[in-house]
């Protein structure tokens, strides 16, 4: 059976969004399957050797339940439904709610950022930069990890084209 | 049942446990058996999604107390 390939398109720059293409990389590696990344815009953040600063945001943001990863069970049970308009002026709110959330992660067995990057690298899933985008942002290549090719569209189709599953995300 | 090598795959969340278990079939060789134990109810999908897509075979897979015990066969 000849090798399946997975395409994904990843250009999101934030804590949440750096699961999807992490998770779908790493475990169809697993499966057998030959993968490429191509990151571009603000997913260009997750190549970065320090993902320290990905962050999460609850502002503006409905769909993210916000509770709170300590304290007694009824306590974590409350849904805090905090107004955009005070999540807004509160100086640090984002950090806060990052520091939260890399709290449950913790809590639940959900791997770490770094660690799946980390599990994409060791089965061979193939990282490709978008050049545009580290020009437009004004990066550097030694801002991103090694071993990352660096090209653009016409890259990005000459895996895609062939390939049997494409996700952009 | 008999195994050759143990996988904890307790407290693991999802891709975890298959990417662990991944990595612990690298080191059987054809016919050995691998025993995981997991505590992710959505594991239990994933082994059999797993092992189809493959070509190891998923001997068993119970559930007991809360843990999910899976026998898999190295191809």
């Amino acid at each position: 059976m000849e090798q399946k390939r997975l395409a994904i398109i990843a250009t999101k720059g934030t804590l949440d969004w750096a699961y999807p293409p992490f998770i779908l990389a790493s475990t169809a590696a697993a499966l057998g399957y030959e993968v490429q990344v191509f990151f571009t815009f603000y997913g260009l953040q997750l190549l970065r050797k320090d993902l320290d600063g990905l962050k999460v945001s609850p502002l503006g943001n409905p769909g993210m339940p916000m509770k709170m990863p300590f304290g007694p069970t009824w306590f974590r049970g409350i849904t805090w439904n905090i107004p955009n308009a005070v999540q807004a002026i509160v100086p640090g709110f984002e950090s806060l709610a990052t520091a939260l959330m890399k709290q449950t992660i913790r809590n639940t067995g959900v791997a770490s950022i770094p660690e799946l990057r980390d599990l994409c690298r060791e089965a061979e899933v193939q990282f490709v930069g978008c050049q545009m985008t580290v020009d437009l942002f004004g990066f550097e290549h030694s801002d991103f990890i090694d071993g990352i090719e660096y090209g653009g569209a016409a890259t990005f189709f000459e895996f895609a084209g062939e390939s049997d599953i494409c996700l952009y995300m | 049942m008999n195994f050759d090598k143990e996988l904890d795959a307790r407290g693991l969340n999802c891709p975890l446990p298959i990417l662990r278990c991944k990595k612990a079939l690298a080191d059987l060789s054809a016919g050995q058996v691998l025993k995981i134990v997991a505590t992710d109810p959505g594991s239990v999908k994933d082994f059999q999604a797993f092992a189809k897509q493959t070509g190891n075979e998923l001997l068993s897979s119970a559930e007991a107390g809360g843990e999910f015990q899976f026998f898999m066969k190295k191809k």
